[in-house]
């Protein structure tokens, strides 16, 4: 199978309201989106790295980071880490926009 | 999952379990059996307790919400008394049986208590625990005279204590010099000298040989046949490794229970760790070796692989106050060592570094322990110290600060829990840390003895530079954004009429600038309590099942709880639940512990449209607000019922349903005192009397089970509202947001709530208060059913179809 980079539309920038998460799902894929105060939209795998899982889209946001809304782990939307004292990684998705559309690269 | 049991329920012991929970979560089912009657408490603070700096509740480090949170079973005041170690099971004193598949082994130690006459006699204890320390406190307010066998560590900090609780205390010592494993003879004597002008008596070179008196003890007899008297002693000569239930067992036993570098005894499947266990023909007794230990064995029993432990070099320090030592590795001279040397009699300061071959073998610090760190360092890392200057040089000037500026990165800053100084900077920097409390929490530097505080501080005010606040370091903020309490916040929201979780955070100058999932929802809390029904709540400060308005499960998936006025229903509304259960395939359908009916395992874009074909309103049952009302049936059926306890119940739910409180708040009504409706474990309960009610609080059927007390007895039911309108506004506006009631009332204290009710002025306005907040709450699964935005923000679950 040959990997190829899609581009996927998702949503309408203008819909989306600051400090919320969206869950999406793309195909098997289901994908946390976040708009922060700042304008800039994320995109997460929509799973918690605590062992236990559970999803994110639901987590409280505070600048540029979700809380998980299961066991309170502090993950950066920038790179998925989660924040010591808890170790783990959520995978991201590349977001792009173009006028009001948000794409996800997958 | 494998099965883990664990006997002893202590410091190393729970220390291991927290490092396996941290490995691997999910791989054990985890048993702990403890003797004593409490969770995992700090040993170590037992000197502090003693000297009446600290107390109970306060050196608890694993609560028992702690073991309920990790799924582990407690039995607490239960003792093992013996392993099969062929059937792989523990069998307790109460003859309870586990199987385990891995056990581990952390009993501790015992007090040595002299093998002499007299030493069982009323008056005479160790000091190891709770209960020894319960007894010395009890017996300070009754008898004056304490005698104190043993001059090393445990001795003079027991000692110290009973001072502090007014007893007069002689310290009887085999030896010449106090604590002569780890002080010389110099250190030794200023010690002395500073412990008598505390006005510790010392009798030193007596060997006890016989304690006196009929039932109590009255006095001690020496080998040269002195005698003095006593009405408490306190052995305290040393501990003796507990290890009798694995002796027992057919466990190799030597002073403790052998182990290997994998802490592996030489049973299969059976490990100890802790004061119990013996490493190489070292059995340790401070908790940083113990720790490292735990490490280990963590490892070894999750992964399988394991750094091998290899042993530890020990640093000690001794908890008096006015008393700064330190002392590590060799303490006398032998013919390849070489000293160097400070000792400034008139300050009242001694230093010695023994040294061999150009490293460091040995620490002596008294009166100035401030390069104890540098200098362990040096020591443990082997490091060359040719051409280093050894001591600072006093004449510098260099402040703290410089100190720590020039203190490497990973130097220990924290010996019991072994945390460097990187990484305490990296969690002040990286988590934007500015209490004490915050380090400690995010780090565990501090979490043991405590002495490293005072260097965590300085790193604190160092790494923070200009913004550090000395004050605000040491008090406990609501969270890591701020340092302000919650009085403070309250009084700032109120003087700078603050109207908006978003202008709290950013006037009150929040080091993050949107806050966490502590401050938030506690911040929105407070201003809809402040400003009545002028708030308009900030439904993305609310952690997620008050956001959803449902309770979100570990799947994804939320459940459907409607009121149920009074746990009372019709006919009609349950076949429509059975309708709208059936529609959706609702995995479960269960009576709830609230006297209703759950709908769970509910997909989040079903919640609207199931709202809207229940059309009843929410029953809260995820919020920090009134859940339910239980009623028993009452005088309408029930042929004891003095009391129409539906109706009130009914009336309660209708009135106070949907207000915001700090936490959560049941009640129940019983229209007799044979009380079916359990109301004397829920935060408010009733009970019908004849020609009245009672109004029971702050009783709790959760974790911390408490009954609840009477706070008066009403005669109407008019009046029953008047009083639980103004008692659920009073614990609102004081209590602090996470507090259940029966804290509160704990904390504040009954009779300080009955005063501040019984003023009919002060009820009335607290009704007023509260009858103007309750005006502002809309039904909120009608909300959402009317109002797209709210659908399309909260409920919707966007599938995308990449066409393949
Ligand atoms: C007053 C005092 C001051 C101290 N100060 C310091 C200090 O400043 N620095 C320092 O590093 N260390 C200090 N220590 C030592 C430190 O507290 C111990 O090293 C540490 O607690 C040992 O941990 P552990 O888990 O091995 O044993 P423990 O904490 O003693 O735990 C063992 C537990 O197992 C239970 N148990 C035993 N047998 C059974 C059985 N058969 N079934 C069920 N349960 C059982 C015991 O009741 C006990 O609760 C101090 C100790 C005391 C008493
Ligand atoms: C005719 C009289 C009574 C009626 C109608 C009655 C009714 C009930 C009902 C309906 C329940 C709930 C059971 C459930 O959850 O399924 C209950 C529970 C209870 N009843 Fe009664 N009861 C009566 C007499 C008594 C008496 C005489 C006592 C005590 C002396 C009592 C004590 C309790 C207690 C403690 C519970 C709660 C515990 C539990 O449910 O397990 N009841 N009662
Ligand atoms: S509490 Fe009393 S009145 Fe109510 S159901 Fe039970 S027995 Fe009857
Ligand atoms: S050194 Fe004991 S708690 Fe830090």
């Amino acid at each position: 199978m040959i990997t190829t980079l899609t581009r996927i539309p998702v949503v309408n920038y203008s819909n989306l309201k600051a400090r919320a998460g969206y869950s999406i799902k793309i195909d098997n894929t289901e994908i946390a989106l976040f708009k922060v105060t700042n304008g800039k939209v994320y995109a997460l795998e929509n799973r918690s790295p605590h062992p236990k899982g559970g999803v994110l889209s639901e987590g409280l946001v505070s600048g540029e980071y979700v809380y998980c809304p299961f066991y309170d782990w502090k993950i950066s939307l920038l790179d998925g880490k989660v924040q010591a004292p808890d170790e783990g990684q959520v995978r991201t998705f590349k977001v792009e926009r173009e006028e009001d559309i948000v794409f996800i690269v997958l | 999952m494998k099965k883990l049991v664990m006997i002893g329920n202590g410091m190393a012991g729970v220390r291991t379990i927290e490092e396996i929970l941290k490995l691997s979560p999910e791989q054990f089912e985890i048993t702990i059996f403890g003797q004593e009657p409490y969770p995992n408490y700090n040993r170590i603070k037992l000197s502090n307790i003693l000297q009446g700096d600290t107390n109970f509740d306060e050196i608890i480090i694993n609560p028992l919400d702690w073991y309920k949170e990790n799924r582990i079973q407690l039995f607490t005041g239960e003792t093992v008394v013996k392993i099969d170690v062929e059937a792989k099971q523990v069998i307790s004193n109460q003859g309870r049986e586990v199987e385990y598949d891995d056990l581990i082994i952390a009993t501790g130690s015992n007090s040595f208590i002299l093998p002499i006459p007299g030493a069982d006699k009323i008056g005479v204890t160790g000091f190891r625990d709770i209960q020894d320390c319960e007894m010395m406190i009890k017996s300070a307010e009754q008898y004056k005279k304490a005698v104190v066998i043993g001059g090393g560590l445990l001795g003079l900090e027991a000692a110290r204590g009973l001072l502090n609780l007014g007893m007069k205390v002689d310290v009887v010592h085999l030896m010449p010099h106090l604590m002569e494993r780890q002080l010389d003879p110099i250190a030794s004597s200023l010690l002395r000298a500073e412990l008598e002008s505390q006005g510790m008596n010392f009798l030193m070179e007596k060997e006890t040989i016989e304690i006196l008196g009929d039932e109590r003890v009255t006095g001690l007899r020496f080998k040269d046949s002195s005698e003095v008297e006593a009405d408490l002693v306190v052995m305290a000569i040393g501990i003796k490794s507990n290890t009798e239930v694995a002796k027992n067992s057919g466990i190799y036993v030597n002073r403790g229970i052998v182990v290997n570098d994998f802490m592996e005894t030489s049973v299969p499947n059976a490990y100890a760790v802790g004061e119990c266990a013996e490493h190489r023909e070292i059995v340790y007794g401070l908790v940083a070796p113990l720790y490292e230990q735990g490490k280990v064995l963590a490892e070894r029993i999750c992964v399988g692989e394991a750094k091998p432990y290899a042993g530890s070099v020990t640093g000690t320090q001794l908890k008096v106050a006015g008393v700064d030592l330190f002392s590590a590795g060799e303490i006398f001279e032998d013919g390849s060592t070489k000293s160097i040397m400070i000792y400034n009699e008139y300050d009242g300061i001694y230093k010695r570094v023994l040294t061999r071959n150009n490293l460091i073998v040995g620490i002596v610090l008294y009166g100035d322990t401030k390069d104890s760190t540098k200098l362990f360092r040096m020591l443990t890392k082997k490091e060359d110290i040719s051409g280093v200057s050894i001591f600072q040089n006093e004449c510098s000037g260099a402040g703290a600060n410089d100190d720590i500026a020039s203190m490497p990165n990973d130097e220990l800053v924290c010996g019991c829990n072994g945390v460097t100084k990187g990484a305490i900077v990296e969690a002040i920097q990286t988590q934007g840390l500015t209490t004490l409390d915050q380090v400690s929490h995010c780090t565990n530097a501090g979490r043991s003895c405590g002495r490293c505080k005072p260097m965590v501080s300085s790193i604190l005010a160092y790494t923070l530079g200009d913004q550090f606040d000395a004050a605000a370091a040491q008090k406990t903020s609501i969270c890591g954004c701020t340092t302000l309490s919650r009085e403070e916040l309250m009084a700032e929201i109120k003087t700078k009429g603050l109207t908006s979780v978003k202008e709290v955070m950013i006037v009150l100058e929040w080091n993050n600038e949107e806050g966490c999932t502590k401050c938030r929802p506690a911040i929105n809390y407070y201003l809809g309590m402040i400003h009545l029904d002028e708030y308009k709540d900030d439904r993305d400060s609310r952690l997620v099942n008050e956001k959803m308005h449902a309770n979100i499960q570990k799947d994804g998936t939320y459940s459907v709880v409607p009121r149920m006025y009074g746990g009372v229903t019709t006919a009609a509304d349950l076949k429509k639940i059975a309708e709208v259960a059936e529609k959706y395939n609702v995995p479960l359908v269960k009576l709830t512990g609230g006297q209703r009916i759950g709908l769970f395992g509910v997909k989040k874009e079903d919640l609207p449209a199931m709202w809207e074909e229940l059309d009843m309103p929410s029953g809260y049952a995820y919020g920090k607000t009134l859940r339910t009302v239980k009623t028993c049936v009452g005088a309408q059926f029930c042929r004891y019922g003095t009391q129409d306890s539906m109706a009130l119940g009914i009336e309660l739910e209708k009135k106070f349903e949907r207000l915001d409180t700090p936490h959560k708040v049941k009640m129940g009504v019983s229209a007799c005192p044979r009380n079916c409706s359990e109301a004397g474990i829920k935060d408010i309960g009733f009970v019908g009397i004849d020609g009245g009610w009672e109004i029971y609080v702050a009783g709790n059927g959760g974790v911390d089970l408490r009954p609840g007390d009477l706070l008066c007895t009403v005669k109407t039911q008019k009046d029953v509202m008047e009083m639980t309108g103004a008692y659920l506004q009073y614990y609102r506006e004081t209590a602090n947001y996470l507090e259940r009631t029966s804290k509160w009332v704990e904390r504040v204290g009954l009779d300080h709530v009955k005063e501040v009710l019984e003023d009919e002025e002060t009820r009335r306005a607290l009704n007023e208060r509260m009858d103007q907040t309750l005006k502002k709450y809309i039904e909120p699964w009608n909300e959402a059913i009317q109002n797209e935005e709210i659908q399309d923000k909260y409920y919707t679950q966007h599938t995308i179809k990449v066409g393949e």
